[in-house]
């Protein structure tokens, strides 16, 4: 696709302009109706009956008191659906366990009520008999022979009466507590390590963080008088989600509908499907009502999924000139009771290891293993924070190992445009050393790293330092399900209104505007001239998703597409009316002109009109973008997965106070090779918020399981980060203008977030001389490692 | 069951009458009895903000308030804002700002800034900050909702 990029310059522009978000008004209003606010005629509402054990036998469910309770109109366990398919990336979980609980948040009865006070009474009333089976909560226990097994039967058919012989399972159990392995190589690590003039190995422990969706999880499920099902929900996979709940139900998919009310938040926590949803869907079916579920917050922190943990050994190598030569990386995901997609980050991971800078080199290995913690999701950035937490902790490492500048050894082994990696990835448009250069002059990087390096061992005890870290992720979608694709309908109705009816979903970022920008733009008509319809898979074409970061690149190429169609429609008509050339017309100003000198020749609504009334009235267009030129990875994870790469720096400015290990993150630098600013208001606001979600992961935020359980269900002893504590944010952004992205744009979503902790981390380092390899920065972990108190993480894993 | 209470109150400038369980929120008055639901449940235990309400001139975390006792007095809620001048402009400005993404935490913060702004004239960056450490925001990084009402209250008299 070419790029068609107008020049800043253009009044009439919208591309680059500060737009606001189309849907503000109505959600500054408090007008905004969010499934919490949705109520339906006749519904009834469920809870759910959680574990209270870790790791147990299920002996017996009374559910007859709960029964009894007047207002109550179903209370099911697993017998009551034999029918239930295991769900998740692995299909290892059955919503509703039939013998055995594997977490404090399995699911092991739900009900269905009048009110939400009448379901909680029930609960209450339900009388489950556990045998309690030994517990697993160390990822690397899990691995030692005679750890107890998570897995160790088939679901849907581990003996639990009522089941049926036959009935579908998908899952057989697994022999050992291993979930997932991923092998990737490239060159010969041997080889890189005997050329290496330096070479480094150290152990990194990324925590347990969760997405803290503002709006708590919830559906509304609802079956119609043919059975055909109706579902407001928040997934961010609205049509990958209506195939997977029509296998659930062993119905078509065609007769799954699912609308998205306005989302209080995503971040990736509703990429998969978790059992609440086939929960309200089993209640709804049975009770023939429409049933809402909604959690409680310490439910949502309790039984959401989590970023996922890690613990992650590299090794790595370069020459006395300051060329990478090799790094060897064993990461041990702990996977918890069921197999999300937390499971599957080393897709990412090892993209940071293999491409964000040039390593000829490279041995990975993860292995994802079953405990009884919680299970974690897919979390923005997907991997891609704790992998490049541990590669920039060795860039500084091994520039100072060889005596070069952390930014000078950087720029030797940062990637150029053009390059493919062993890995496959085309970097088509790639702006990474105007990043890390932008992002060193802007923070004065250079000069502040030596004098503060300098004054480590000064009487203050109040240390300044500066930390750089970069970052690559994909930009132009992902080739992760079988398509990637994106469709959209554009209907221009007689008084030149648009309806742009896209696949794709909105989860705050700011899709609606961007599309709506980029259709107006096309058409010459102002913002003000289209609706935007994202909601409604009875309405919407197909759609992969809101995830990878994708959503303006690849809903962007297909709303343009659909524009464009509708452009040569319009021109062409025009043409025949007024008997100018086709390619003498265009677009602007709300008008059909000249191209040449801009004289209007019709005004747009008024031909439109025209249009309407003749035998051409046909004005629906649609279009898709299927697919992206983009690669499915090989067996040996090798391929070009993205149509584009994005790319950033960022230096963090800390102060330590090493009296008490507080940690303040003072300013940011940022540079983002982002292709092109399409929305300078939205781009910023989601630079902004991905660095303060960075700086929470970093500093103050933790899930803390004890013995396979959360201990700190609420935000007062979770502590996400508050408008005092924001760092200053200085934000560049270098358009590379990518020749397939959308007026050249690429994706950006999950990038800010990426860096953060890694740059922190060299800033306390640059600060102190102390390198801490685990996470978060709390005040407590500092202070203890600078006094050489804190356990370093250590690798202890079996092979 | 326990019994229920009688109550009347003004909700942004209208007499009110409601009969409420002892124990029921005034979050759960608002979004359950009356249907007012721009007030939002983030944790029900007073942390995130989301549930910001003014009470007599001071706002409060309606999940930590019962019910029972709005009784005798002035309640506003976002909804109350279409017809306040402070309000509308802080509206406005949260939008122009781009102060807004998944939006679910701004009735509360829109709330707050409101209260900051009529105790305070014209306040400061970090009064500003300060002003709203009790209101959660997972989307923007609150750089934003900051700039808004900074704005919002340059152009107070």
């Amino acid at each position: 696709m070419n790029v068609i990029a107008k020049p800043y310059s253009d009044p009439n522009s919208l591309i680059g302009k500060r737009i606001p978000k189309m849907d503000a008004p109505e959600k500054a209003g408090g007008r905004t109706r969010y499934i919490h606010d949705i109520d339906i005629p006749g519904q009834l509402h469920a809870k759910i009956l959680r574990s209270t054990q870790v790791h147990a036998r299920i002996r017996s469910i009374d559910t007859s008191a709960a029964k009894a309770l007047p207002g109550v109109h179903a209370v099911i366990t697993a017998a009551d659906v034999p029918w239930q398919r295991p769900i998740g990336v692995a299909k290892d979980h059955l919503p509703l366990k039939t013998d055995r609980v594997r977490s404090p948040r399995d699911e092991i009865a739900a009900v269905a009520a009048d009110s939400v006070e009448i379901a909680e009474a029930a609960l209450k009333l339900i009388k489950v008999v556990y045998e309690p089976l030994p517990v697993l909560t160390d990822a690397i226990e899990a691995l030692k022979p005679g750890a107890p097994l998570i897995h160790p039967e088939p679901h849907g058919a581990d003996g639990k009466p009522g089941l049926k012989p036959g009935a579908p399972v998908a899952f057989t159990g697994k022999p050992d507590n291993v979930a997932m392995t991923f092998e990737y190589a490239q060159g010969d690590v041997a080889k890189g390590e005997a050329e290496s003039a330096a070479v480094i190995e150290d152990v990194f422990h990324l925590h347990y963080v969760t997405h803290c969706c503002m709006g708590v999880s919830g559906v509304i499920a609802e079956f119609d008088a043919t059975g055909n099902l109706l579902l407001y929900s928040n997934t961010q996979v609205p049509f990958l989600h209506k195939r997977e709940f029509a296998e659930l139900l062993d119905i078509d998919p065609g007769r799954i509908r699912i609308i998205q009310p306005p989302i209080g938040g995503g971040f990736g926590s509703k990429l998969d499907i978790y059992p609440f949803e086939p929960i309200a869907i089993f209640l709804a079916k049975i009770t023939r009502r429409p049933v809402k579920l909604v959690f409680t917050r310490e439910e949502e922190f309790a039984a959401s999924p989590t970023r996922q943990p890690v613990l992650l050994k590299l090794r790595s190598g370069c020459t006395k000139d300051g060329a990478l030569t090799f790094r060897t990386v064993e990461t041990l995901h702990d996977n918890g009771a069921y197999t999300s997609w937390g499971a599957t980050t080393p897709f990412v991971m090892m993209q940071t290891i293999s491409s964000l800078y040039r390593v000829p080199h490279c041995k990975y290995l993860t292995r994802a293993v079953y405990t009884n913690n919680p299970y974690a999701g897919s979390f923005r950035g997907y991997g891609n924070l704790q992998a490049t937490f541990a590669v920039e902790a060795h860039m500084d490492k091994l520039a100072d190992a060889v005596g070069m500048d952390p930014l000078e050894f950087r720029l030797k082994n940062a990637q150029d445009p053009g390059e493919v990696t062993p890995q496959g990835m085309n970097f088509k448009s790639c702006g990474f050393k105007q990043c890390l250069s932008t992002a060193a002059e802007r923070s004065d990087y250079l000069a502040k790293h030596r004098e503060y390096a300098a004054k480590q061992k000064d009487a203050n005890p109040v240390k300044r330092g500066v930390g750089i870290a970069s970052m690559l992720h994909v930009g132009g979608g992902a080739k992760i399900y079988p398509s990637d694709g994106c469709g959209t309908i554009l209907k221009i109705d007689d008084f030149a209104h648009l309806t742009l009816i896209t696949g794709a979903s909105e989860i705050g970022q700011g899709s609606e505007t961007v599309l709506a920008q980029l259709v107006c733009e096309e058409l010459g008509l102002p913002l003000s001239s289209a609706t935007v319809v994202n909601n409604d898979t009875d309405i919407t074409p197909w759609d992969v998703g809101v995830h990878a970061s994708r959503t303006t690149f690849i809903a962007g190429n297909s709303a343009i597409g659909a524009a464009r169609k509708a452009k040569a429609k319009i021109l062409g008509a025009a043409a025949a009316k007024s008997g100018h050339p086709e390619d003498a017309l265009d677009l602007r100003g709300g008008a059909i002109v000249l191209k040449a000198d801009g004289k209007p020749v019709f005004e747009i609504g008024k031909f439109l009109r025209s249009l309407h009334f003749s035998d051409k009235a046909e004005l629906v267009m649609t279009t898709f973008y299927y697919e992206p030129p983009s690669k499915h990875q090989d067996k040996l994870f090798k391929g070009d997965v993205s149509a584009a790469y994005a790319w950033a720096s960022q230096v963090a400015e800390v102060e330590v106070d090493t009296e008490t290990g507080i940690v303040r993150l003072l300013k940011i630098t940022g540079a983002h090779d982002v292709g092109r600013v399409i929305n300078r208001l939205g781009i910023e606001g989601q630079i902004e918020g991905g660095v303060v979600m960075g700086q929470g992961y970093a500093l103050t935020e933790n899930l803390v399981v004890e013995d396979g359980r959360v201990k700190n269900p609420n935000f007062r002893d979770y502590k996400l980060v508050t408008a005092p504590e924001i760092p200053e944010m200085d934000v560049s952004f270098i358009e590379t203008m990518d020749g397939e992205g959308p007026q050249g744009a690429k994706g950006v979503g999950e990038a800010p977030a990426i860096c953060i902790a890694a740059a922190v981390g060299n800033a306390i380092h640059n600060a102190t001389g102390v390198r801490i390899t685990s996470l978060p920065f709390t005040p407590e972990r500092v202070y203890r490692a600078l006094r050489g108190q804190l356990p370093e993480p250590v690798w202890n894993v079996p092979a | 069951m326990s019994a229920k209470v009688e109550i009347q109150f003004e909700l942004n400038g209208v007499g009110r009458r409601a009969e409420v369980p002892p124990g029921m929120s005034a979050l759960d008055l608002l979004r359950e009895v009356l249907g007012l639901t721009g007030t939002k449940y983030g944790c029900g235990e007073g942390e995130c903000g989301a549930c910001t309400i003014r009470v007599d001139g001071v706002t409060v975390n309606s999940c930590l308030m019962f019910a029972v006792d709005c009784d005798g007095r002035k309640v506003m809620t976002i909804e109350g804002l279409s017809s306040d001048a402070l309000g509308r402009r802080l509206q406005e400005k949260f939008v122009e700002h781009g102060a807004v993404q998944c939006g679910f935490c701004t009735p509360g913060l829109v709330m707050q800034a409101r209260h900051l702004l009529e105790e305070t004239e014209n306040p400061s960056h970090a009064e500003v900050q300060r002003g709203i450490e009790g209101n959660l925001c997972r989307c923007t990084g609150y750089k934003k909702i900051v700039e808004a009402i900074e704005d919002a209250g340059a152009g107070s008299e």
